[in-house]
């Protein structure tokens, strides 16, 4: 009697929960492929023309400072305060110029700021809807009258670009959002690369990026690494990078061309396709529960009379 | 389903020596709770941009979830499965699973950095169903109030049984000036009573659809708990990065709840001096290494299926987190293939902590320790970090030991004892040793 019935759970279990997460799995392993937005705006940087002068990162904040709640950094040899010099993208820095230096001879500067993906992790994960992706122009954006501040976006981005205000009572994320409500309404082009005295930053649409991308590969092939990044990294990014060195080494990481919203969302749509599945395993729960209810009912009141 | 006599109010003081001392454990996390409201996270913990998950998501949420899955393992076993002889067993499950919850939701709140938006999962235009986040936001949240529901019972019957001698007592503390007059409190008192014992035998009617409603969602947010690092494929580590993270999370949690219902019993009943519950918890054991062997079959087949096995035995800093999840796992269900250590309550208790101790470590190395988000981040949590959890933590077992004394949750040993003589009957119809442990510190 007691072997059947676990038996029978086990293969109840089995049938439901375990059967669709795995084939939740299973399904997530075949990719069907995003489709690439190419009319969507981004920026091309040149690692190889950036002269590091940092122009870009002050044009953002200046621009940006109070719609994006930025504030200057200090540093620490700078007691009074004169420089705004932020070690990394933080709650206050929305772009930042670094320089990567392996020898005297070989060198180059690397720009940071939001990838703005075609398929970004952080919109995929972000539970109340605060990071959207806008339809026409690509824009990653940030909404902190909606954001719960959960920081799930911080840990989806493979490229740890949203950052978040440690040191505030009210504090939100910050990310670029290619000057959406500054710059790029009034002007039509990012701050930075407005501001770029060396041509290193090149706004425009994704197909004419990835087009003059190309045409510098093949002009000067022994200048760059033949490879644009963010061309297919994770689903493809608008945000391109051309560079003499390794993009690894820059701090740009290898991610593979699968986006990893793609991945994660099929095995959650899998399970809660039209909400089926829980209302299934609900209903055959409260079958089995009511059973076993009656059925002991019954034995109790037997149980009644006999003490009768 | 009138299970009330089933179960009893614990005798004893609630304010002892251990109730000050827990009291300014939570006193002093509370302080620093304050602190971070007032000056920010960033003042209060060493979560940083590359670990914006520290030790209040990993272990208050993620881990304290699942050692609150008690009420949800025993609710399977006793309504799904028809094991009544394990009720008795439920309402302290039940009510460490509500505190558990609960408190998981408060430490959420002090984790998150703007919780006056959370309104916002309850608005249908924001609601967002591709993060695996919002599924458990909402899940856990219709969890936290079946449970409120499930324990609601105990509540009622004890507010019908009530002679409201406490409510009298600081009637007849309080100045006459101020005090409510004796006739009217007593009539209201009186509406009260009515009411729940209107509402009692309703509720009981009804309940079995929250039960299972209680086992619908676990099943749901636990799985989903795992789903939340599918996306971090570029900074968990292989070993844990799988695609089978939902199903691992899922069965690790029915685990850790019938282990921790274990522990459960035992350590109350070693604290509160009750006889050990011996027959109900050797049976509990015997279910346990189903589970794990499931899981521990799905890991190293996945691990297998990825070729990340020679990861696993590498012997670097992953490998040796990993080997200890998985020994501590394998070893505690080894103990519980023997019945000899199935009714010895020691073993059990050994047993019973290695698998909660190997469950909750694998939610550590998928959270925090097997999260590498590059180069340069480091993270180990900071002193009042740590006092925060631990004074919610503190909290919990403040309000297990004031409720059991308020509210009949404990078994009740006198019809028990009957009780469990008619399972014991039908379990084990063969000869058994008899148990040294169980009758000696009955008073």
């Amino acid at each position: 009697m007691k072997k059947t019935s676990r038996r029978d759970f086990l293969k109840l279990a089995g049938a439901t929960g375990a059967g669709l997460l795995a084939c939740g799995a299973g399904n997530a392993l075949a990719n069907e492929g995003l489709q690439v937005n190419n009319e969507e705006l981004g920026m091309l940087y040149d690692a190889t023309k950036c002269v590091g002068c940092k122009a870009c990162m002050s044009a953002c904040k200046r621009v940006n400072s109070d719609y994006g709640s930025l504030s200057y950094e200090k540093a620490k040899f700078d007691e009074d305060g004169l420089w705004d010099a932020p070690s990394d993208l933080s709650g206050s820095t929305r772009t930042l110029i670094k320089l990567f230096k392996e020898s005297e001879k070989r060198w180059s500067y690397v720009k940071y700021s939001c990838m703005h993906c075609q398929k970004p992790s952080c919109v995929s994960v972000c539970p109340v809807s605060a990071m959207t992706k806008e339809k026409i122009s690509g824009i990653v954006d940030y909404n902190k009258n909606t954001c719960i501040g959960c920081r799930y976006c911080q840990i989806a981005c493979p490229y740890n670009i949203p950052k978040f205000q440690w040191e505030k009572a009210v504090p939100q994320i910050v990310k670029c959002d290619l000057c959406k409500a500054t710059n790029l309404r009034e002007k039509g082009i990012t701050a930075c690369a407005e501001t770029c005295p060396a041509g290193a930053i090149k706004f425009g649409k994704r197909k004419d990026l990835l087009e003059e991308a190309h045409q510098r590969l093949k002009d000067a092939p022994d200048k760059y690494v033949a490879h644009v990044y963010g061309e297919h990294e994770g689903g493809g990014t608008n945000h391109l990078y051309l560079a003499s060195m390794p993009f690894n080494k820059l701090g740009l990481p290898e991610i593979k061309p699968e986006a990893p919203a793609e991945f994660s969302e099929k095995i959650q749509h899998t399970i809660y396709k039209g909400f089926i599945a829980p209302v299934a395993l609900y209903s055959t729960l409260c079958f089995i529960a009511v059973k076993n209810m009656k059925k002991h009912q019954g034995h109790d009141d037997d149980h009644k009379k006999g003490d009768k | 389903m009138g299970h009330s006599e089933e179960f009893q109010k614990l005798e004893g003081k609630i304010f002892t020596k251990s109730f000050f001392i827990l009291l300014s454990v939570v006193l002093l996390g509370f302080y620093f709770v304050g602190v971070r409201y007032v000056k920010g996270i960033g003042a209060v913990s060493n979560m940083s941009d590359g670990y914006p998950w520290g030790i209040w998501i990993t272990y208050d949420v993620a881990t304290g979830t699942a050692i609150a899955c008690g009420g949800y393992a025993v609710a399977i076993l006793v309504y799904i499965r028809n094991r009544m002889q394990y009720h008795p067993m439920i309402r302290s499950a039940i009510l460490t699973s509500m505190f558990g919850y609960g408190l998981a939701g408060f430490s959420v709140m002090v984790d998150l950095g703007r919780p006056w938006n959370a309104y916002n999962f309850f608005i249908p235009s924001k609601w967002q169903a591709n993060s695996a986040m919002f599924e458990v936001a909402l899940c856990v949240m219709a969890y936290s109030t079946v449970l409120i529901l499930e324990f609601l019972p105990a509540i009622l019957t004890s507010i019908e049984k009530s002679k409201w001698d406490r409510m009298n007592a600081i009637r007849n503390w309080l100045h006459p000036k101020i005090a409510p007059d004796k006739k009217t409190m007593e009539d209201k008192l009186e509406m009260v009573r009515l009411g729940a014992a209107w509402l009692n035998p309703r509720l009981n009617k009804v309940l079995i659809f929250f039960i299972v409603l209680g086992i619908t969602l676990p099943t749901m947010h636990q799985s989903s708990l795992g789903s939340l690092l599918l996306i971090a494929s570029t900074k968990l580590h292989p070993l844990w990065h799988t695609g089978f993270l939902p199903l691992l999370f899922l069965l690790n949690c029915v685990f850790i709840g019938y282990s921790i219902a274990i522990l459960e019993s035992i350590i109350s009943s070693y604290s509160f001096k009750r006889p050990f519950e011996i027959e109900e918890l050797s049976g509990l054991a015997g279910l346990i290494p189903f589970v794990t062997v499931i899981w521990l079959t799905v890991v190293i087949g996945d691990l297998s299926y990825r070729g990340q096995i020679h990861a696993a035995l590498k012997g670097d800093f992953y490998s040796g987190w990993f080997m200890t999840e998985f020994l501590l796992v394998a070893g505690g269900s080894l103990i519980l293939f023997f019945k000899k250590c199935r009714r010895s309550a020691r073993w059990l208790f050994i047993s019973a902590s290695m698998i909660v101790l190997g469950g909750a470590l694998y939610r550590f190395n998928v959270y925090l320790i097997g999260f590498n988000p590059g180069q340069g981040w480091k993270y180990f949590p900071s002193f009042a970090e740590v006092m925060i959890t631990v004074g919610i933590v503190a909290l919990e077992i403040l309000g297990y030991k004031v409720f059991v004394a308020l509210f009949p949750v404990l078994p009740n040993m006198d019809l028990h004892g009957g009780h469990k003589k008619k399972g014991h009957a039908k379990k084990h119809k063969g000869a058994e040793k008899p148990l040294p442990q169980t009758e000696a510190h009955a008073h």
